[in-house]
């Protein structure tokens, strides 16, 4: 027998609507455990709201989502227990060090020994000369590296990362793939959304391209290839579908 | 594989505390300048002002002390609409409505931090005031109703704050209300007597809370329960928090997104 990886993440039908404009017109994905899924969009796709809507940061207006097994809207408390969310503004204190920052959260996540978490953290991001400097003096790639640390505090199970490397320069987006590659060797899921078809074909396990609040492809980027024969690379099968779209 | 853990919301409340007193410590020009306003205008009503106005047969650094207790505290606790705004805006804010702590903590967190302002501003109010002559007649029951009064207020105040700070779009918009906090009681008996005041504003003056709350706390530094005044001012007090209470909590639930 096959053995079946486990869903971690099963979204049906779900749509979200600002008064009359239609933001995510029925969404239905399914994101297995320990993979990278990558959410392909332009700017206002949906991808914010559908990140916010599954970090119970928002309310879908109707469908239903499950997390972990946990239904979204019923157990919103266990679901925050096993994710984490790394929003597209860098969410640190800026007043507060690299370290206080970490100990903060890993005091919240109620860690036994929250130093000891917060060591562990700077040292495996590269942050320990920095510590007990205050975030508002880092560069965006440091405060991008914290960010995620201070995501990762609690061993959660699942993280949003929601285009972590937009206003990056070159060298740190190149560092921030192999940080996030090396999150799965931990066996975290993560959920990330960007704009780049370049960051998608680095790292996604499983691609689904969103346009106008609606899932228009999804598989990996070879199953994308295959469906579209007419493109050779990821790039023209995006550009086919947007295309696609707009002649209609 | 991540265990559920227990919710330990005075833990959390603890944390968060202490995340706010750190960020006022590290902008101390905020909080001097939330301290030294206050007590510069006590200067100025006591030297500058305080000859020409006449309110009968007080010493006026006795009746103005009150006051700018209340000022000071009003003033202070408004710098709390700008914090709770800046977090807001940030993405700070999110990653916190994304885990598993407590709403009322992370909001909670601020109060008790003010708390700790305010008491500090106030404790310096009034040792300047002594030193220029301010000479409380409170007994031990009067100074025990102080501080529950000025607890309240400042609780309350504080709450109301962050319901503005909460609902402001801008930082801008957020500090407004230190300006009405800093300016209302001056509609008040809080520096004159109402009587000295045209009639249209006297009706203002005398049913806005500054004036119960200004009456009561200065007849407890004069040795006197004024009774009325007292409940007046905690019906005020805390019928205001309350409401801020739930129109904050209603406010950081329903967040406005962008």
């Amino acid at each position: 027998m096959l053995l079946q990886k486990e869903n971690i993440i099963t979204i049906n039908n779900v749509r979200k609507a600002y008064k009359d404009v239609s933001v995510l017109d029925g969404i239905n994905l399914q994101i297995k455990k320990g993979e990278i899924f990558c959410l392909l969009g332009s700017n206002g796709a949906g991808k914010t709201t559908l990140v916010n809507i599954l970090s119970t940061l928002l309310k879908a207006d109707d469908g239903t989502a499950y997390i972990g097994g946990y239904e979204l809207q019923k157990d919103a408390k266990n679901v925050r227990h096993i994710i984490s969310l790394t929003g597209q503004y860098a969410a640190v204190d800026g007043f507060l060090t690299g370290r206080e920052n970490l100990e903060l959260i890993a005091n919240l996540r109620h860690e036994e020994n929250p130093k000891a978490v917060a060591e562990q953290m700077l040292h495996q991001f590269g942050l320990t000369d920095a510590a007990d400097r205050q975030t508002s003096t880092y560069s965006g790639g440091m405060r991008r590296r914290l960010d995620i640390a201070m995501s990762l505090v609690g061993e959660p199970l699942l993280v949003f990362l929601d285009e972590p490397t937009t206003g990056l320069d070159p060298q740190s987006r190149i560092a921030m793939w192999e940080t996030i590659r090396t999150l799965t060797t931990q066996g975290v899921t993560v959920f990330l959304t960007t704009q780049y078809i370049e960051e998608a074909e680095q790292l996604a396990d499983h691609i689904a391209i969103l346009d106008k609040g609606i899932i228009t492809a999804e598989g990996t980027t070879e199953e994308l290839l295959d469906q579209y024969p007419d493109a050779k690379t990821l790039e023209q099968v995006f550009l086919l579908i947007v295309e696609n779209k707009e002649a209609q | 594989m991540t265990t559920l853990k227990k919710s330990r919301p005075l833990h959390d409340l603890y944390t968060m505390t202490k995340r706010n007193v750190i960020y006022s410590t590290r902008n101390l020009d905020t909080f001097i300048t939330a301290i030294m306003l206050p007590v510069v205008m006590m200067l100025l009503f006591v030297f500058v002002f305080g000859g020409a106005i006449n309110v009968g047969d007080y010493n006026y650094v006795n009746y103005v002390t009150p006051a700018i207790i209340l000022l000071c505290i009003g003033y202070c606790a408004a710098t709390t609409s700008v914090s709770i705004q800046v977090d807001m805006q940030a993405g700070i804010i999110d990653r916190f409505r994304s885990m598993s702590i407590s709403r009322t903590c992370v909001l909670a967190g601020q109060v008790t931090a003010s708390v700790m302002r305010n008491a500090l501003s106030a404790l310096l109010v009034i040792l300047v005031a002594m030193l220029i002559g301010f000479r409380p007649s409170a007994g031990l029951l009067e100074w025990g109703l102080i501080i529950v009064l000025l607890l309240a207020y400042t609780v309350a105040f504080t709450w109301t704050a962050l319901f503005f700070g909460l609902i402001a779009k801008t930082a801008e918009s957020a500090s407004v209300f230190g300006v009405v906090a800093l300016f209302l009681p001056y509609l008040s008996s809080a520096f004159v007597p109402i009587e000295t005041m045209p009639h249209a504003l006297q009706v203002f003056a005398r049913y806005q809370p500054f004036t119960p709350i200004t009456d009561a706390l200065r007849s407890l530094t004069f040795g006197v329960v004024d009774k009325t005044a007292l409940v007046i001012s905690l019906a005020w007090v805390i019928g205001l928090g309350l409401v801020a209470y739930l129109a904050s909590l209603w406010a950081y639930k329903n967040k406005k997104r962008g």
